[in-house]
């Protein structure tokens, strides 16, 4: 499967919709999506991850630099991550340390710093 | 003798067959159907690293990837023919990455450090082992990893 990208706005959050897999091959159409966001002043993103298949350390690399991208201008970046087998590769790489990450779009929405 | 042996050319879009062949040869192998997510993502992981480090380096060599139904394991073993300078997997983790405010956002998307992969693969595998300059002119390196097969 590959990957599916959509974008919603819901307040002043920008919701990615991410399906599919994030891996080496996918993972630069994400990154260039979350680049469009923030060079448009999109500062505060919700990554919603519940339809991801496969993610792996490249995906990461992105949403890594698109935390950095939206920090630069004082923004966030939350993920929406309900499934364990994704979340497995956050906590082996630290970024559950890192990352704000949420069991659904509601609560991310909902969430301040 | 391996039961599959897969040789690609070093483009990010083969990865993607490289874990769909490794997960189909581990069902079949016998490995518990819990542990094929952890299989892709390892194989992928090291295929990655193994793709990054070729196009930087050998663009015009392939990555190597053996898949062998042991009688009580499967077995894994991803070969690059990278240089065999160990600094490349000690640059540093995403997180200390994503926590220090200098790093260089265009450097970092477009590089992740080939030592985060193998770190992902030590978080995620328990029987894994790294050979380093296992090529003929000292090149390269090899990740083995091993899964237990119930049958």
């Amino acid at each position: 499967m590959d990957l599916s990208l959509s974008t919603r706005t819901e307040g002043d959050r920008t919701i990615v919709e991410v399906g599919g897999e994030i891996d080496v091959y996918t993972a630069p159409r994400l990154r260039e999506q979350l680049v469009d966001l923030v060079a448009d002043g999109k500062y505060h993103l919700v990554v919603d991850m519940e339809r991801v298949d496969f993610l792996d350390s490249t995906g990461l690399g992105v949403l890594v630099g698109g935390l950095k991208r939206v920090r630069a201008h004082d923004g966030s970046l939350r993920l929406v991550c309900p499934q364990e087998r994704i979340l497995k590769i956050f906590r082996i790489t630290g970024l559950t340390k890192v990352f704000p990450i949420h069991s659904s779009v509601d609560e991310a929405v909902a969430a301040t710093e | 003798m391996a039961t599959v042996e897969l040789s690609f050319s070093a483009l990010p879009a083969h990865v993607r067959t490289a874990r769909l062949v490794a997960a189909a040869v581990a069902r079949r192998s016998g490995v518990d159907e819990a542990v094929l997510d952890e299989v892709r993502l390892a194989v992928g992981e090291a295929c990655s690293r193994a793709v990054h480090l070729h196009r930087r380096h050998c663009p015009d060599r392939p990555v190597m990837v053996t898949l062998t139904d042991d009688s009580d394991a499967f077995r894994v073993a991803v070969t690059d023919q990278g240089p065999s300078d160990d600094a490349v997997d000690e640059e540093p983790g995403l997180q200390a990455l994503a926590e220090s405010s200098d790093a260089d956002v265009e450097l970092l998307d477009d590089l992740v450090p080939p030592g985060v992969g193998l770190a992902v693969i030590s978080g995620l595998v328990d029987d894994v082992s790294v050979e380093r300059g296992t090529g003929a002119d000292g090149r390269g390196l090899v990740v083995r990893m091993a899964w237990p097969t119930s049958s």
